[in-house]
């Protein structure tokens, strides 16, 4: 009989359950895993580099493209971390407005995130839901600023337009029936906080039945419950952050600890796991979207009942308004050097962190004094999640990999940069 | 928290007395400059002691502050001889800064969850030819990848990490791009060769260019400062 000796397997890069490009070179002992060693780096493009080449403002589209899943979420980290230098505070409502659509891109998140790990470990249906639901946010993404994904919306001294006040509706068109139409634009008749808050009304419903579908399902939890447990202390030393440190037990969420924006206003739960594995984590997310919804309701209602500015008045900063510039020479000029060389910002250095749907999404900003930026670090929450793959998946069985990759929330945009 | 921060810098600053500590009120935030010696040790009393408890490392990361305050066009002084499209950037061989022992440092940003506090500290790597900072991975196990990076994009070595290799550049790749002498677009190109049936690697060929130069302002009620090559424009 010939021995069994260790052996090595290649996974991925281009494997369904791998979340984009991960390679993962995994040393076998059988069917248990000895070593795990992921090469990341295939989806690299130099954003920290091309933003040093360029002024401020043109790089708040790269920051979209980081964590392609929570985009304005990446945005808020860049944004807030230029403001801070600039010492330049957004209006309220700007700061509200902020809020609101970090936690649509929360839900957004947790919902691409629910379905594919899902997916990845058996549950097919509850991706068709999810992807149902994400639909919808992604039409408030596009009434807002015109795009469904790459929204560059926040801008340094607020957002780049105010909310619209009539949600575009659906055109009547050869491939749909009247009634169809119809029901398709039920929600539309509004502004665009109408068809949100319609949104908040329902949701919680939506989370019941992706619960209904996964939380007492017997094969998830055999998937999920005692897999890759990570005790606390642990995960406060591998840099663990957002719910991969909560679903270990520890009580840490920017927003309350740390509060940005108008956080420190509203009403809000933390939850957090106790036995730090795939399944704690998988019920902390679910509870996050709960809390997110809420919070979604109560800037809704804050934003009715108080319109105002959404960009600060700074010239040297904010272009000035088209109507204004008509008659302004001032306004002209700003204008035209604001749009050709950008604005300075002041000499220093900051970090400025923001709690993202995967964890602590953090821009380390150095300044010279001139129009672009010396030195900008985008701090990942996924690349700490990663780097610490061995040692969860470490005597575990092949398919945990997947587990393990899932409850993650690995999207490679950021892990790469 | 402003308070808070003030405290923690009084504290630092009295217990390394050879440190640089600095306190930025506008951000609100306590820089700890540490010399290279030292490093190590101050990181274990800055994890293990009580007043600090820094146990998680947020983030590490190289910084090559080899074209610090160098502009590109003057912004206060006129010139006779009009604007260039600011090129000439690339710092050549006989940039003086370019052995300079503050050119490279590591920068952490370290995050306290007990005293709900964070600083950054910063180690300058003494020789920029071959810039060796010692490793942290044994006290921040979070430090492992961040250190990676820092060596693939900087080139910056960390003695006594267990596995210090390229992370995010391709297998093979040559140099490490995010040094200021580096060039934006890079030093090899690739194509697929339609005669050969493969794809090569050839030396790139596009121009460098730019679109918006780098441009100093003062702040205001600030002086303006020049930069040295005032008029070199052509």
């Amino acid at each position: 009989m010939a021995e069994f000796q260790n052996f090595t397997l290649n996974f991925g890069p281009q494997h369904p359950a791998a979340h984009g490009v991960l390679r993962l070179v995994l040393e076998m002992e059988g069917e248990v895993i000895r070593h795990a060693d992921p090469h990341v780096g295939l989806l690299h493009r130099g954003t920290e580099k091309l933003a040093e080449h360029k002024p401020y403002n043109h790089s708040i589209g790269y920051m979209d493209r980081l964590d392609y899943v929570s985009m304005m979420c990446n945005e808020h980290g860049y944004v807030l971390a230029i403001e801070k230098l600039l010492a330049l505070e957004p209006p309220l409502r700007a700061q509200y407005i902020r809020v609101m659509f970090d936690e649509i891109t929360r839900i957004l998140n947790h919902l691409l995130w629910l379905g594919a790990h899902g997916l990845d470990i058996g549950a097919m249906t509850v991706f068709l839901y999810c992807f149902r639901e994400r639909e919808v946010l992604m039409d408030c993404y596009e009434a807002v600023s015109g795009a469904r994904m790459h929204a560059t919306y926040y801008r340094p001294g607020g957002v780049a337009r105010d909310l619209p006040g009539q949600m575009p509706q659906y055109q009547p068109s050869a491939f749909r029936s009247e009634r169809e139409l119809k029901r398709m634009n039920e929600a539309r008749g509004g502004s665009l906080l109408d068809f949100i808050e319609n949104f908040t009304d329902y949701f919680p419903g939506c989370i019941d039945e992706y619960e209904t579908l996964l939380t007492d399902n017997r094969i998830w939890k055999q998937r999920t419950v005692g897999i890759a447990e990570v005790s606390p202390e642990r995960a406060i030393a591998l840099g663990f952050t957002g719910p991969m440190l909560r679903g270990s037990g520890v009580e840490w969420d920017l927003r309350r600890k740390q509060p940005y924006e108008v956080y420190d206003r509203l009403d809000f739960r933390i939850p957090v796991g106790t036995n730090g594995d795939c399944y704690d984590r998988y019920l902390v997310r679910i509870e996050e979207m709960r809390q997110s919804t809420d919070i979604i309701r109560q800037c809704v209602n804050w934003l009715r009942d108080n319109p105002g500015p959404v960009m600060a008045d700074e010239p040297k900063v904010v272009p000035p308004k088209r109507e204004v510039m008509k008659h302004d020479m001032e306004a002209m000029i700003h204008h035209f050097k604001l749009f050709t060389e950008g604005y300075s910002v002041p000499e220093g250095e900051t970090y400025a962190a923001v709690e993202a749907p995967k964890g602590e999404f953090g821009v380390y900003l150095v300044s010279d004094g001139a129009n672009k930026p010396y030195r900008v670090k985008i701090r990942a929450p996924g690349f700490a999640h990663l780097a610490a793959m061995n040692e969860m998946v470490q005597g575990h069985m092949l398919a945990d990999v997947v587990a393990v990759i899932g409850t993650q929330d690995i999207v490679f945009g950021e892990i790469d940069r | 928290m402003s308070e808070h921060m003030a405290t923690l810098a009084g504290a630092l600053q009295s217990r390394f007395s050879e440190a640089v500590v600095s306190f930025a009120a506008v951000t609100d935030e306590v820089t700890l400059e540490v010399p290279l010696a030292q490093y190590r040790e101050v990181a274990v009393v800055l994890r293990d002691g009580p007043e600090f408890g820094f146990a998680q490392l947020s983030d590490l990361c190289g910084v090559d502050y080899l074209a610090y305050g160098d502009a590109e066009w003057t912004t206060e002084a006129s010139t006779e001889l009009g604007y260039s499209r600011g090129v000439e950037r690339y710092h050549g061989e006989q940039d003086p800064d370019l052995d300079s022992p503050r050119r490279f440092a590591v920068v952490c940003h370290l995050l306290s969850l007990q005293h709900n506090a964070r600083l950054r500290l910063r180690v300058y790597a003494a020789d920029p030819q071959f810039p060796m900072v010692p490793s942290v991975v044994d006290i921040w196990p979070a430090a492992n990848w961040f250190e990676r990076e820092a060596f693939d994009l900087f080139g910056i070595h960390f003695e006594g990490h267990p596995d210090l290799r390229r992370i995010l550049t391709d297998y093979g790749f040559i140099g490490h791009p995010f040094r200021k002498d580096f060039p934006l677009s890079g030093h090899v190109e690739v194509r697929y060769d339609p005669d050969r049936g493969r794809v090569v690697y050839q030396p790139v060929t596009i121009e460098p260019r730019v679109t918006v130069p780098k441009v100093i302002r003062a702040a205001r009620g600030q002086a303006p400062t020049e930069p040295q090559e005032a008029g070199r424009d052509g």
